[in-house]
């Protein structure tokens, strides 16, 4: 079975995607209403923007991360003079640089959902007398629902084995950023340690392919919904 | 009364649009695809906004540019019923219908929920998924979720497009129900010229984004512009009567044109009641002096009014019975041989099996 360090290694791993997803769930829903629903000039720039991150290298993430929210960084040394909060080299660093980098998996997920849905639906809520608040809670965010959990569900699987912009902007700390990927890492680095990073790989796929079925069942629940 | 007086740009189309409407009543938008249907009743429910212009329902004002008024969509208590249903799939039928009975905002309730599902029979579909509806349980839904909302008017536009023929026969009836039943102003955007004449006691003619007329279907049963549209087979004339009297042993109804009177049978009347009466061209006959030994019953005597062209073979004769006016398809060779001339008294012949009547409504402001 697990080590300690490798069961550690797993609920910090659960931990800081789940706290990554968390992060992302209104985010993500905000922009990707404002990428379909809302006609302003920059849409294209931040569609590009979000999307950033998965075409970049994580180690870029990281570094920019670094640069911007380390302490010394603006956002950064704001936040520590504050609030005393500090983001790099923190369990909490690590769910920030996880959720920069699986936002445009959620963002993607939850306006593939947001597109699915006829805007004619709208039109009908407001001539019934909904509001723009009543409507899209009423009408627009259950449409979505089985949308947005395909998208966490599918940020949290990728999070959790997130490495470059973890490694880089909160470091391989045990305990506090050791996540699953990086104690592999870490396991491959020492001598002896064939066997374990062979346990901690298997739980990687394991999880991996759990989220995935996860996900693709949620997107067939979508489909249901809409009558496809 | 519902006053409209618009300009709508929508990309290269603009649709211009002035009439006004009795209310209540079932004022028909009626014009082929692309006339500006869609366009307009839009605009009435507040969806799109109009360039210019004013709306007023009875007294009202939904929209007046010129004051800066535009009364959001969701205030207007215009309600919707679309072609393509817009039944929200995550709820079910009963949902569908609270959905705007719970938004109501305070307006009088005039429509029930229990006489609603009863009027509409919903009562099997409540507990039904959206999705598993059929196209005419589908608008029947959208129909009763509409009304629920209690609004102020009514827009239906093609709500029948697309159900096929035989479920269209069986939606329209409770088109009937509830123009009878309550006294809700609605307006009826189609194509189709016999749904019209079955719901209509107003039609706004519209094509390529104007209005060419606004009036009773009777009186536009002879525009040559709605001719045109409905294509010359159908030309007709529209006739609102009452009943006078009901021969109970063969259920032949009498009704009364100008001086003279029609006979025909009509399952179900009763006298006094108001029937719409339609009658094709094509089986009208004209007589220059009363004919002895035929089987046709139905006589009218009248004054040719017009004697217009329509092409090949055939005229179109108009014949005024008093204030009602029949039309006859005719060929060119029986006008010269009858040497008919506009002017001329001329008897209208008709058979009884030609003359189509269903009765209409009985709150009906058009229907004398």
């Amino acid at each position: 079975m697990l080590s300690s360090a490798e069961t550690e290694a797993l609920l910090l791993s659960l931990r800081i995607s789940l706290e990554s997803v968390a992060f992302n769930l209104p985010l993500a829903v905000l922009i990707a209403w404002l990428l379909v629903r809302a006609r302003f000039a920059g849409r294209t720039l931040l569609d590009a923007f979000v999307h950033l991150p998965l075409v970049l290298p994580p180690v870029v993430v990281g570094y920019l991360l670094l640069l911007l929210a380390g302490s010394h960084g603006p956002l950064g040394a704001w936040l520590l003079a504050h609030f005393g909060v500090r983001l790099a080299f923190t369990s909490t660093g690590a769910a920030l640089a996880t959720a920069v980098m699986s936002l445009p998996l959620m963002v993607r997920a939850i306006r593939l959902s947001l597109e699915l849905i006829p805007a004619g639906l709208e039109d009908a809520a407001r001539s019934l007398g909904a509001g723009p608040c009543d409507r899209f809670v009423s009408v627009t965010l259950p449409l979505m629902a089985p949308g947005i959990l395909a998208g966490a569900v599918t940020a949290f699987a990728a999070g959790l084995g997130e490495f470059g912009a973890v490694i880089t902007f909160a470091s391989n700390i045990p305990g506090e950023t050791r996540t699953l990927p990086l104690a592999l890492y870490t396991a491959l680095e020492s001598p002896n340690g064939d066997a374990p990073a062979a346990r901690l790989a298997a739980l990687s796929i394991g999880l991996g392919l759990a989220g995935l079925v996860l996900a693709e069942f949620a997107a067939r629940r979508l489909r249901a919904r809409l009558g496809q | 009364m519902l006053e409209v007086d618009l300009t709508v740009r929508a990309g290269a189309f603009t649709l211009r649009a002035e009439f006004t409407a009795p209310t209540p009543g079932v004022t028909a938008l009626f014009g082929r695809s692309g006339a500006g249907k869609s366009t307009l009743s839009n605009a009435l429910a507040g969806l799109i906004r109009p360039t210019s212009g004013h709306i007023r329902l009875d007294g009202q004002v939904l929209f007046d540019a010129a004051s800066g008024v535009d009364l959001a969509a969701e205030r207007r208590r215009v309600g919707c019923v679309f072609q393509d249903s817009r039944l929200f799939p995550h709820l079910d039928v009963g949902a569908n219908l609270d959905y705007g009975a719970r938004r109501t905002r305070g307006a009088t309730i005039y429509a029930e929920r229990a006489e609603v599902i009863a009027l509409l029979g919903l009562e099997p579909l409540l507990e039904r998924r959206v999705s598993r509806l059929s196209g005419g349980e589908r608008q029947r839904v959208a129909l009763g979720r509409a009304l629920l909302a209690q609004p102020a008017l009514l827009l239906l536009d093609e709500p029948l497009a697309s159900i096929d023929g035989a479920r269209r026969a069986e939606v329209l009836p409770f088109l009937e129900t509830l123009r009878d039943r309550f006294a809700i102003p609605m307006l009826y955007a189609s194509h189709q010229y016999d749904e019209v004449l079955r719901l209509a006691s107003h039609i706004v003619l519209l094509e390529d984004g104007r209005v060419l007329a606004s009036d009773t279907p009777s009186v536009l049963a002879a525009h040559p512009k709605l001719r045109a549209m409905v294509g010359i087979d159908a030309a007709g004339a529209v006739l609102d009567v009452l009943v006078r009297e009901i021969e109970p042993a063969t259920g032949l109804v009498t009704v009364a044109v100008g001086a003279g009177t029609l006979r025909f049978v009509l399952p179900g009347a009763v006298p006094g009641a108001q029937v719409r009466l339609y009658i094709p061209a094509r089986d009208v006959i004209i007589a220059t002096r009363p004919v002895a030994g035929l089987s046709v019953r139905n006589s009218l005597l009248g004054i040719l009014a017009s004697i217009s062209d329509e092409g090949a073979d055939a005229v179109l004769a108009t014949i005024a019975v008093d204030g009602a006016r029949l039309q006859s398809l005719i060929t060119r060779a029986a006008v010269a041989e009858l040497a008919l001339q506009p002017g001329m008294e001329v008897w209208a012949l008709v058979k009884a099996a030609s003359l189509r009547g269903h009765a209409f409504g009985g709150r009906n402001p058009a229907v004398p």
